[in-house]
């Protein structure tokens, strides 16, 4: 396997000018001729397609859900970064490249990053054009929060409802194009499978979700924009039909999976209330902006919050990092919540939960000021804890929420198989170790607005891609694979459910593949997760028939992948004999628990080959060194 | 944590073509702190273990936002508390002993598909008639050279909140989906960015909503007493007015 960045060469502010000016283009007419699939309609699959479609490819699309407009995407809350200067606080383009590499904790490439933070003032000029209700000053212009991990405030939002405003405008930009006949929405499909023909991506194999049919779709290039995999923990902030299933099938066939380990742990969701709990919900980070994060400093101290006195609260966060206080990075900020949780000071009936109150703000700004900003999620907040969080303080606890590691991308986007590109969440590409707050919305969307039309011109207008047919055996045999799994799956009869393996391998991961991991931890897990993985395909029981709409069918493929992926993120965090953003192993931590890092061994991206599975999974790792020209690689300090 | 027992009566049916029907199932140990759709979720664990077909019902975010969730409880789009959406309900609404009677939302242009899930794809297709500003990729220009009013933005943004659930259409008696469409619109045409498109907007969405075998809106405003997001008929109101103006 040979992964080659091709990053351009020269300065850092002129690769991707210097891209534009030499990209290979495809006439208008051609492009007429040419299919392209885009798997995922979120942020990036949704812009992508209509932005493909407006050049004039033949575009189609899929999506699990009813409708292209309910992909994950929209559930996003806090908002989106870009470098405007709007308060002329200071920020630029190299302001925010340099914050999100810095927040990654230097395990992402400079050339993505800083295009990234080139790209990020378009979109915002793009979505407010398309009818994006972004948050407005009196005077009309719009208006900015601050996020995490950044000491200037650069986060464009719509209420708390950030992402669902931006899947809006980029769904209807590509309802635009369904409408002009250049893209065919296919709703209730499932890609099971990539079809490889010499050596290149040359379309997909789906499930009919609704009479579940397995069909075969031919094409000159595969555009995966499938989201994250954070699901693997069965419980996350993520939407209950995100999965690996895409990913990991290409995966299968040929594509690298990076940074498998880096996933993002976010300190902000309402702690898990019982066993019958199915997802966790995110209260958005930009709460701490007017939240205190705290415990009682004594952990026999059972009053209620409002009858401990300031003097017996332990403001942690503001204590431990003055400069940075409750604004410091997700990682720091879980890991610290672990770190007063363990140590006995945690609150609730369970003990696995923090304070963030609001008693300050209110009395600074007043109830309805507060209101404004973060009414929608107060009421979210009250609606599923019966508490109202404007009189005593929310009870909040880390959760699973975003996965930095996916497939291998280059600076084309596309991965180490020609013609599959890969966009979103589910690539690996800008976020390195650690993710900051507001960046997956501007990645998603500088992916497939301002980068896929260029890229995938260039790779179409290069390549010979002779005219392929769907009887051709790749189609036939990745058919009827997908067609065997599910048959499979079905013919086990046994006695335990998918959501019971599911949730017994969350456990699995969360307790020792999460907020904190060690050698020992993962390597129990690695056993751990065979064993579960071997009896789930021969104790599952799933319901019904093939032929027709089954969830638990579908559940159960997603499950059989993410026991694969489960050992490969143990792996990846075995391999790493370092503390790095998210990743946060035992063995490497100062005495306050701060990360240790190890630049010189670790600054690479982990990019996994897939041999085979039976039983065992066999994989190989390679790596992509990362070089440092522009930036000095720093010990972050949030001090 | 008090636990309780639940009767339910929920509409199964095979698929399109089946003639459905409600069958009786029995919940013991509901939790209160449970979501509703976790407690189908455990209805669901139990049949399955009975080797029965689980009961099939949309979601994904579990959140209120994606709009997946539509089901009809006790004869009320989303159940009973307002402005929620019933992946947002909570067991805590009911009492030990209450029977819930669940069922699809009913409309004929959301046929079934089985179960509880129903196919609105009527919806995408009265926005791809014109819910959108035609602006290509790259076509945009600097984001702060329009300036909006506060005002202005903050009721766009009130229309644009729409979830598309379709609980409009299931609480219509002439399963209207005006609320839907009139949202689409009054979000587009009030902002600069989509005023030059308006009435073409206006006439393709209203006519392919009509095409689509919804029905007309008498002013009955059972949309908006069910809508998960508080979306205004005022929005109607406006509809109307623009259309009339279009094709006069
Ligand atoms: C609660 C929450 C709040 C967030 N808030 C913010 C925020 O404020 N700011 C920010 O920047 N980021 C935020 N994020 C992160 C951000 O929302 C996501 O990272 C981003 O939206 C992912 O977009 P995407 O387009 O890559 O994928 P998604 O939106 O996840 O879309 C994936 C698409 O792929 C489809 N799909 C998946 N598998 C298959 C398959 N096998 N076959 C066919 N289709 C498939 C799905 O149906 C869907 O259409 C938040 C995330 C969560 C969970
Ligand atoms: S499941 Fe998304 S709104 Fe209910």
């Amino acid at each position: 396997m040979k992964l080659d960045p091709k990053v351009p060469s020269g300065p850092l502010e002129t690769k991707w000018s210097n891209y534009l000016r030499d990209v290979k283009l495809v006439s208008p007419n051609n492009k007429r001729k040419h299919k392209i699939i885009v798997v995922g309609t979120g942020l990036a699959g949704a812009s992508a397609a209509a932005s493909l479609a407006e050049l004039g490819y033949n575009v189609q699309t899929f999506c699990i859900t009813d409708s292209a407009r309910r992909a994950h995407s929209i559930a996003a809350q806090g908002g989106i970064n870009a470098a405007k200067n709007y308060q002329n606080d200071g920020d630029s383009v190299w302001r925010l490249f340099y914050d999100t590499i810095k927040g990654g904790d230097y395990r992402s490439r400079e050339s993505n990053v800083y295009r990234l933070a080139e790209n990020s003032n378009q979109i915002i000029d793009q979505a407010v054009a398309q009818g994006v209700p972004f948050g407005r000053d009196y005077g009309g212009l719009l208006d900015n929060r601050s996020f995490g991990g950044a000491q200037v405030s650069r986060t464009f939002y719509s209420r708390g409802q950030t992402g669902q405003q931006l899947l809006l405008g980029a769904y209807q930009a590509m309802m635009r194009m369904v409408h002009a006949g250049k893209i065919e929405s296919y709703v209730r499909h499932e890609m099971l499978d990539l079809v490889v023909i010499d050596g290149k991506a040359r379309g997909i194999i789906t499930r009919d979700l609704v009479d579940g049919s397995i069909n075969k779709w031919e094409a000159d290039a595969v555009i995966l924009c499938t989201g994250g995999y954070g699901n693997v923990f069965y419980l996350s902030t993520n939407a209950k039909n995100s999965n690996v299933t895409a990913a990991w099938r290409c995966h299968k066939r040929g594509a690298a999976f990076a940074n498998p380990c880096f996933v993002q742990i976010h300190p902000t969701c309402i702690p898990v209330s019982g066993d019958y709990q199915s997802k966790l919900t995110l209260m958005s980070e930009s709460l701490r902006n007017d939240g205190r994060v705290w415990v009682p400093r004594d952990p026999e101290d059972s009053r209620p919050p409002n009858e401990i006195p300031e003097e017996d609260r332990y403001y942690y966060l503001e204590e431990r990092y003055p400069s940075f206080g409750n604004l410091v990075p997700r990682d720091v900020a879980s890991r610290n919540a672990k770190l007063v949780t363990d140590d006995g000071m945690g609150v609730g009936d369970s003990g696995l939960a923090v304070y963030l109150d609001f008693r300050d703000a209110i009395k600074r700004d007043g109830k309805d000021a507060i209101k404004a900003k973060y009414g929608n999620l107060f009421d979210m907040y009250e609606n599923i804890t019966d508490d109202n969080p404007y009189e005593v303080p929310m009870r909040i606890f880390p959760a699973v929420h975003y996965t930095m590691g996916g497939l291998w991308v280059d600076y084309n986007l596309m991965s180490n198989i020609p013609g599959l590109f890969v966009a979103g969440e589910a690539n690996f590409s800008d976020h390195g170790a650690n993710r900051l707050g507001a960046s997956a919305l501007m990645q998603g969307l500088s992916d497939g607005y301002f980068i896929i039309p260029y890229t995938v011109g260039d790779y179409i207008a290069g390549e010979e891609l002779p005219k392929v047919s769907k009887d051709h055996e790749a189609f036939d045999e990745a058919a009827k694979d997908s067609q065997e799994q599910l048959d499979k799956l079905l013919n086990v009869k046994g006695d335990k459910t998918v959501i019971e393996f599911h949730r017994e391998l969350g456990k699995i991961m969360w307790d020792k593949v999460g907020i904190s991991r060690s050698k020992e931890g993962l390597e129990q897990a690695i056993e751990e997760i065979r064993s579960l993985r071997e009896e789930f395909w021969q104790n599952v029981r799933v319901p019904g028939d093939a032929n027709y709409y089954n969830k638990y069918l579908e559940f159960a493929a997603r499950v059989a992948d993410y026991f694969e992926l489960a050992e490969l993120m143990a792996l990846d965090a075995l391999d790493r004999d370092e503390s790095c953003g998210c990743h946060l192993r035992d063995e490497f931590q100062t005495e306050e628990g701060e990360a240790i890092r190890n630049d010189e061994k670790y600054a690479y991206v982990s990019a996994w080959e897939f041999l085979d599975v039976n039983g065992k999974l066999e994989t190989k790792l390679h790596k992509e060194d990362l070089n440092f020209e522009f930036v000095e690689l720093k010990q972050r300090s949030y001090k | 944590m008090s636990t309780m027992t639940i009767n339910l009566k929920i509409w199964r049916q095979k698929n399109t073509e089946a003639k459905g029907e409600f069958q009786v199932y029995k919940l013991n140990d509901v939790n209160e702190h449970m979501s509703f759709l976790e407690m189908l979720d455990v209805l669901n664990e139990n049949l399955i273990k009975e080797g029965k077909d689980p009961v099939e019902f949309d979601y994904d975010c579990r959140e209120g936002i994606c709009g997946s969730c539509n089901l009809v409880v006790n004869g009320r789009a989303h159940g009973p508390k307002r402005l929620t959406a019933v992946c947002q309900l909570h067991m805590r609404t009911y009492s030990d002993g209450d029977t819930i009677v669940i069922e699809p939302p009913r409309a004929a242009a959301f046929p079934v598909i089985k179960d509880l899930v129903v196919d609105r794809s009527a919806f995408d297709r009265i926005i791809e008639a014109g819910g959108y500003v035609s602006v290509k990729t790259g076509a945009a220009p600097e984001a702060n050279l329009i300036p909006v009013q506060e005002e202005v933005a903050n009721q766009a943004f009130d229309y644009a909140t729409c979830i598309g659930c379709g609980a409009c259409v299931a609480a219509c008696p002439n399963s209207s989906a005006s609320l839907f469409t009139a949202s689409k619109l009054a979000h587009l045409n009030r902002l600069p960015q989509g005023k030059p498109e308006r009435e073409k907007r206006t006439v393709a969405m209203v006519q392919q909503m009509e095409a689509e075998g919804f029905g007309d809106c008498s002013n009955y405003a059972e949309c908006e007493a069910v809508c998960p997001v508080g979306i205004s008929i005022s929005s109607i109101a406006e509809m109307r007015k623009n259309y009339l103006k279009a094709i006069f």
